[in-house]
């Protein structure tokens, strides 16, 4: 508790050149590149905020990291490059956008993981409607009489 | 199947209760970001002595190939809780014979003389690190924060903010403790 | 004296909560109709109690009353009268009263206008309801006293975060919280369903207008929060896919879900446990969210009221209420299967896709944002999970349920023609194709999936469009006469096509704001001129002015476009002195066509401030308006919907069937 009241005073005291986000001198003459430029700040985490990308954030540290990317690039750096010269130094932490490894091998799946699992469990019940469908459609109320009598069955046999 | 298709959710639920329960820990601080740097050789960085202060520069070199562990602080004279942590600083230096080197980050010189000549100088070595570019090496995310690097140059330990009162000093202690008992099997 | 009165309110409402937890599901179970009805009056009681300690906290607020803790936390005498009265619900005690005092609503709401509700499914709903009440005020009351008095009481108050100092997120929070707080009864329902062990077409319908009326809100709410970031937050963007936004975010998705999946239940007896299932699990989300944001588990922008030892009691009462209800479904759902048939084309099977993308999404956002915890816990490592994985992985779930969106109207119960259905959308498709193509060679420079996109909303748009034509025989028919079909309609279908048509339009709005966004950063003197978008931007400079609680520059930029004036913009950064920070006001320039939009940068230094020099930030963001647009005809639609007079008065009663006296009645 201490070392976070202290944390907090600290970041009050560590951002003495706190200015706005993206400033004009940092914008590189080659709309290209600052527009990479941009692309890459928006993929990476201030380290000193509360959840913020470098691109939309007034920390000095990453103001310093806006210009390192841009230096990176003009060096001839690609994307790829620049985001892992800033990781290497940062850690995982700093990519918004987690690389993909064994690590985060569940994260990247899940999506994908989650809608088989559904498609899975939507074709059961679909499968199970069709058995139990009669050849020739009913009418509305035959149908509803079916059905009532069905859920009796299936009360009664369990 | 539809009971275990009913019982997911709950086991689910569980599962993720218990994350939570992890997650309240108090001692967890869910700002703390770990240093890549922990077991690395210290980053390739070189900076020119601050002007005006009488003791050389730091780089990489001067971390590698010292008989003992060595602290490395970074701090700047705009820095509130620099101040206080510079009494601490110079206390274990005069105490506990530290070698303390200190990287100035983003520091005016004639700011960081000033300061120096005012509550004195504990450091060995002070690299200039005027653009911030060394900090980035180090992978700082503010000012103060302390390394201890191994005889070596391997990085053992970082702390972030200020080293000031019985938790921090006793914590950091206990680091620097375990780093001069690790010394003596040098590869 | 009056925060005493709230004080003890308070109290009273608790005990009553407590009566209410136990005597009316007693009654159900012993077939006791008075210990039953007993839960109308204390379902009202609490409601007044808990009203009583809210307008007191609100008075401690609106005649400054310093010596409450609360107030003079997060008040300050020289605040607008607006926010004073916001304030109420600005820090976390407050904020906790006015989600109490909502539950408390939905349960005096229940009470008094659930007439046809059978007797034991009411008084079981409102025994849960208490149970929650009951877990919440006694937090409130034990960990999070609005009503601390403080002694010798201060000059004057800390002021509330001038950030939240804003007519939009005044009303934000409230919302918010109807909508969150709303699904309570849902759940309610829930529960006391599956303690009887019995879901059907009636307690469907009744569920229903509980169900809109709390989704409409978490939409107004979660609107109303984004719109206020990007106007207040100065960077133009309206989604961050932070975890606080997300954790309201989910149980939209899910509440979404269960609006369609309550239909199937009410209308074809299916869906039943699913449909309960979803019940749970979206205030189970609600009930999430509040963890997250108040126990600080997460790093987050709208860091609020942190405090590990409240998180355990909340997480204590999760464990309780989502654990509780997970096991007594894990217990009771598999007994309700059965309902009605359907072919894998049909409505039904259509609703079944909307409810596995949604529930899909839901997951993977829930994942994605717990994902950097599990990884602390297991592996130790720390890592970010941020907006370029939940775009990667949610816009490719909602573009397919889009596309399905614009069939499922279509659909006919049980079993549909979809051949027919093609033929009468052939054309919307083309048009669709054709407007993704014309957007193409109209723009430059946006990514594919943008041009996909446009074509997939435009599609939503008029096969619902279509949709309705088709239903009121619009064109078919002489002109009176499709009016005419149209008035005869149950308003719920008009609510759906406007609905429908909302998403569409919110969707035209997220892609133009953010494919063909175009941003201006400078650095400059008064007189110079910047082009953005067609416009030409000329800074004339920055005044101090004074406001009622703030100090503020003011810059002026006249924007013409092509020699003719078009406005003049005042943005503004405003310090305020009492809470020392400062906030960025911008200036915005609506059209339908899109937003010029201009924020003040912090000067570099004092040096630059004194030349006159400022950086400006001016954006355009096409179409951004469609968002809000659409959001509110999602918001309509569902109050058209909730207009419907077969929920008014439609009385639904439930058939006696041999099956449901079968049912063992507890």
């Amino acid at each position: 508790m201490i070392r976070k009241t202290l944390f907090a005073t600290l970041i009050l005291f560590i951002l003495p050149f706190a200015v706005a986000a993206v400033e004009p001198d940092e914008i590189l003459d080659d709309p290209v590149l600052e527009a990479r430029a941009r692309d890459i700040s928006q993929d990476l985490r201030c380290v000193v905020c509360q959840n913020e990308n470098i691109d939309s954030s007034n920390a000095g540290v990453a103001r310093d990291l806006r210009l390192l990317v841009r230096e990176r690039l003009i060096a001839g750096d690609t994307n790829q490059q620049a985001l892992d010269f800033i990781q290497a130094r940062y850690g995982d932490y700093v990519l918004l956008k987690p690389p993909f490894q064994p690590s985060t091998y569940a994260l990247w799946l899940a999506p994908g993981v989650f809608l088989l699992f559904g498609i899975g469990v939507c074709i059961l019940v679909l499968s199970r409607a069709r058995t139990r469908r009669p050849n020739e459609a009913l009418s509305d109320s035959e149908e509803s009489a079916v059905a009532e009598l069905l859920a009796q069955e299936n009360r009664s046999d369990p | 199947m539809t009971r275990i298709l009913a019982t997911l959710p709950i086991l689910i639920a569980l599962m993720v209760g218990g994350f939570f329960l992890w997650g309240l820990n108090p001692d967890r601080d869910p700002n703390a970001i770990p240093s890549v740097l922990i077991s690395q050789q210290v980053p390739e960085f070189d900076l020119a002595p601050v002007a005006g202060v009488n003791i050389p520069g730091l780089a990489r070199a001067d971390l590698t190939g010292n008989p003992g562990p060595v602290v490395v602080n970074v701090f700047a004279s705009w820095c509130v809780p620099c101040r206080a942590e510079h009494a601490v600083l110079t206390r274990m230096v005069e105490r506990n014979s530290v070698r303390l080197m200190g990287i100035n980050y983003k520091d005016k010189p004639e700011d960081a003389l000033a300061w120096l000549d005012e509550l004195g100088n504990p450091y060995e070595r002070i690299g200039s690190d005027l653009n911030g570019r060394a900090g980035i090496e180090w992978g700082i995310s503010g000012v103060p924060e302390t390394f201890i690097v191994s005889g070596a140059g391997t990085v053992l330990y970082r702390y972030v903010g200020p080293v000031v009162g019985p938790e921090a000093e006793a914590e950091f202690s206990t680091a620097l403790a375990e780093a001069r008992a690790a010394k003596a099997p040098r590869t | 004296m009056i925060p005493e009165i709230g004080q003890f309110a308070l109290a009273l409402a608790l005990m009553i909560a407590v009566v209410q937890s136990i005597l009316p599901i007693l009654g159900a179970a012993h077939g006791n109709l008075l210990w039953m009805r007993s839960a109308r009056a204390s379902s009202v009681a609490q409601f007044v109690f808990i009203g009583i300690a809210f307008l007191a906290l609100m008075r401690s607020f609106i005649v400054s009353d310093f010596t409450v803790v609360n107030v003079v936390e997060n008040s300050h005498s020289l605040k607008p009268m607006l926010y004073k009265v916001a304030g109420t619900w600005g820090s976390h005690e407050g904020s906790l009263l006015l989600w109490v005092l909502i539950l408390a609503t939905f349960g005096a709401g229940v009470a008094l206008l659930g007439s046809n509700i059978p007797d034991a499914l009411k008084a079981r709903t409102l025994s849960v309801q208490a149970w929650i009440s009951t877990g919440f005020l006694s937090f409130l009351i034990l960990t999070s006293n609005p009503f601390e008095r403080v002694f010798p009481p201060p000059l004057d108050g800390n002021d509330l975060n001038p950030l939240l100092q804003d007519v939009g997120l005044a009303m934000h929070p409230p919302l918010l919280y109807f909508g969150y707080v709303g699904f309570s009864i849902v759940f309610s329902f829930a529960v006391a369903a599956l303690i009887e062990g019995r879901v059907d077409a009636a307690w469907a319908r009744w569920v229903r207008p509980w169900t809109l009326a709390a989704w409409m809100s978490l939409t107004a709410g979660i609107a109303l929060g984004s719109w206020w970031a990007y106007y207040e937050l100065g960077w133009g963007g309206w989604w961050f896919w932070d975890p606080v936004e997300n954790v309201s975010f989910m149980p939209w998705l899910l509440g979404t879900a269960l609006l369609h999946s309550a239909i199937v239940t009410e209308k074809r007896d299916a869906f039943k446990s699913w449909t309960i299932l979803l019940a749970i699990l979206t205030f189970s989300l609600s009930l999430l969210g509040t963890f997250i944001v108040r126990s600080g588990l997460l790093t987050s922008v709208h860091a609020f009221a942190v405090d590990p030892e409240r998180g355990l009691y909340i997480l204590g009462l999760l464990g309780v209420s989502i654990g509780g209800s997970l096991g007594l479904y894990a217990w009771r759902a598999p007994a309700m299967e059965g309902g009605g048939l359907f072919a894998p084309i049909s409505r039904e099977a259509g609703l079944l896709v909307n409810n596995l993308l949604l529930g899909a999404a839901t997951g993977t956002v829930l994942f994605g944002t717990l994902y950097p915890l599990f990884m602390e816990a297991v592996v130790g490592t720390k890592i970010s999970v941020g907006p370029p994985f939940f775009n990667a992985a949610f816009i490719p779930m909602m573009l397919p349920l889009v596309v399905v969106m614009g069939f499922g109207p279509f659909l006919s119960w049980k079993r549909a023609d979809l051949k027919g259905i093609f033929q009468r959308l052939r054309f919307v498709a083309v048009l669709a194709g054709l407007s993704g193509l014309a957007v193409w060679y109209l723009t430059e420079g946006g990514p594919v999936l943008a041009y996909l996109s446009v074509a997939i909303a435009v599609w939503l748009l008029l096969a619902t469009l279509r949709e309705w034509t088709t239903r009121i025989r619009l064109f078919e028919v002489p002109f009176g006469d499709a009016m005419r079909r149209a008035r005869n309609m149950p308003r719920s279908s008009h609510g759906m096509t406007l609905a429908h048509a909302g998403l569409a339009v919110a969707m035209l709005g997220f892609i133009g704001s953010s494919a063909w966004k175009s941003e201006e950063i400078v650095f400059v003197q008064p007189g110079a001129e910047i082009a953005i978008a067609g416009f030409d931007v000329r800074f004339d400079g920055v005044e101090r002015v004074q406001g009622p609680n703030y100090v503020a520059d003011r810059g002026t930029l006249t924007v013409t476009r092509d020699e003719e004036p078009v406005t003049i913009l005042f943005p503004e950064r405003r310090f305020y002195p009492v809470a020392q920070s400062s906030t960025t006001e911008s200036a915005i320039r609506s059209t339908l066509a899109g937003d010029l939009y201009a924020s003040l940068a912090e000067p570099a230094s004092e040096d630059t401030a004194a030349s006159g020099a400022w950086t400006l930030r001016i954006l355009y963001e096409p179409l951004v308006n469609f968002i809000w647009i659409g959001a509110a005809m999602l918001v309509l639609g569902g109050g058209l919907s909730l207009s419907d007079r077969r929920l008014r008065v439609g009385v639904p009663r439930r058939a006696i069937t041999p099956a449901a006296q079968a049912t063992p009645a507890e």
